[in-house]
């Protein structure tokens, strides 16, 4: 008896654990690894397709896209795998993750922001950054690799502070004013909104950065993630990131 | 007496339970790139985070000691609302989530709030510099050492403090010569466990101090950074972490069982 409960409730936990969230009926469920940097566009484009897609909701799973790539090998279950850079991307290709061949759907620049009304006088890349506490991305991180690449580009050597491994964590440290500098992908100055003052970089175009898109291969729903990704380089899908200040 | 035995259906949750513990200490160990530890190990990046935990670890528990002990001995003493609230915020940093935590010290000594702004004023800007890191790691190790302690005092019998003042001992010689030395083992326990804790100490570093090499990059910052830059070496480095936990631990529990042996 007793062990008959244990084992129904034991059975139970499981099932209900494994279970997926949303099982509605008739309903589908579109699953989004995206980079973390693409986290409010991709959401509002999320919204359209729903609408244009009845009976699919659209599930976002944002991070940092080494820590996706790795979920994916490890077969976390999802449609459309968006990479911040070309090297995780192919990382994923490699490992046979990947459908079809990944498409490159905009790029993204780096700048430096300060906070709000700018207390330390930071006037660019050069000697008012001495002393100061500047915050950057760590090498090997995407938006790392890109700043230690715009450093060679420029010449200059930049003494960090702290090399943060997401690229929102340099944002919130000069929101807070903790820091006094931080290099930052554009998209992020401009989701700050005016929590930070942004100073744009002459030759940030030298090191720009990729993203790309790509169906996976265990996908169900290829036909539903093909969709999706039409969506994302299609004049919508462009006009919403550019708004965002990808591209351009 | 013989303690009669416990129900043999009981096998079946405890099974779970091992299994659910293990599973995924096993399945970390299993994929350990044996071969090649020595060399990711022997990184510079990773030594540095190795003696900057161990520097800043011992010097957690060692400030945990000086200023949780005095509050371990009052609290025990304490009765009715005050002590209440004083052991309550002796251990909300414990429950609290690290992130939490990092924020709240954030908040507090950022250089753009008042206290914060003030302490930077008069010379002392800890923001991005190791004293931040032990700074987030004390606040939420102490308050092992302070719950341990106080629960060790409160049960400790009174009869040796009582004949050692009867006798004529003063406070601080009943203190040192009769109390201590009979929490000693709680007291042990009590720093394994901070010293432990700020091991793992994560969220409150990342949000508070920073993460740049050989300053405030621990090792949890370490491997979290690895994580996204190679995952071998963030597998390498989890196993010294686990390593240098499961010994604490191990002398914890040993300290606790020579809990009373010696008055």
């Amino acid at each position: 008896m007793s062990r008959q409960l244990c084992a129904g409730l034991a059975a139970a936990l499981l099932l209900t654990a494994c279970a997926p969230a949303s099982s509605g009926s008739g309903n589908t469920d579109l699953v989004v690894f995206a980079a973390s940097s693409l986290n409010p566009t991709f959401a509002t484009l999320g919204k359209e397709f729903e609408a244009a897609h009845p009976g699919v909701t659209v599930r976002f799973s944002f991070d940092g896209s080494a820590a996706l790539v790795d979920q994916l090998k490890a077969g976390a279950p999802a449609d459309v795998f968006a990479s911040a850079d070309k090297a995780n991307m192919d990382k994923a290709s490699t490992a046979g993750l990947i459908g079809n061949s990944p498409v490159q759907f905009t790029t993204n620049a780096l700048t430096l922001i300060v906070p709000k009304g700018n207390p330390a006088g930071i006037t660019g890349l050069d000697a008012s950054l001495d002393n100061k506490l500047l915050v950057v991305c760590a090498d090997g991180v995407p938006c790392g690799t890109a700043t230690k690449k715009l450093a060679a580009a420029l010449g200059v050597t930049l003494k960090p502070v702290s090399e943060e491994t997401k690229v929102t964590d340099v944002r919130t440290k000069v929101e807070s004013g903790q820091a006094d500098a931080g290099i930052v992908y554009v998209t992020d100055a401009k989701a700050s909104g005016g929590k930070v003052d942004t100073l744009p970089i002459a030759g940030a175009d030298k090191a720009r950065n990729s993203y790309l898109i790509g169906r996976v291969l265990a996908s169900k729903q290829a036909s539903l993630a093909a969709a999706f990704v039409t969506l994302i380089t299609g004049e919508r899908g462009q006009q919403v990131l550019e708004t965002a200040g990808f591209g351009g | 007496m013989i303690r009669p035995p416990l129900p043999r259906w009981l096998l079946l949750p405890v099974t779970a339970a091992v299994v659910f513990l293990g599973v995924p200490l096993v399945a970390l160990l299993a994929r350990v790139p044996w071969t090649r530890l020595p060399a990711l190990l022997s990184a510079p990046a990773a030594l540095d985070a190795f003696w900057l935990s161990l520097r800043t670890c011992a010097l957690t528990t060692l400030v945990a000691l000086v200023l949780g002990l005095p509050l371990a001995l009052l609290l025990s003493r304490g009765k009715g609302r005050w002590a209440a609230a004083g052991r309550t915020l002796a251990t909300v940093p414990m429950v609290l989530p690290p992130v939490v935590a990092g924020l709240a010290l954030l908040v507090a000594l950022g250089r753009r709030e008042p206290l914060g702004g003030w302490l930077a004023a008069s010379g002392v800007d800890v923001a991005f510099t190791t004293t931040a890191v032990v700074i987030a790691q004390t606040f939420v190790a102490m308050p092992y050492l302070v719950v341990s302690v106080e629960g060790a005092l409160r049960s400790a019998p009174d009869d040796y403090a009582i004949a050692a003042a009867t006798l004529g001992a003063s406070p601080t010689t009943v203190l040192r010569r009769v109390s201590l030395p009979l929490v000693a083992p709680a007291i042990a326990s009590g720093a394994a466990l901070a010293f432990a804790r700020a091991l793992g100490e994560f969220g409150a570093t990342l949000t508070f101090a920073g993460s740049l090499q050989g300053t405030t990059r621990t090792l949890p910052l370490e491997i979290y950074l690895q994580r996204e830059v190679d995952t071998d070496t963030a597998i390498a480095l989890s196993v010294v972490l686990i390593t240098i936990a499961a010994l604490l631990v191990a002398a914890t529990a040993r300290f606790s069982r020579g809990a009373w042996s010696q008055p």
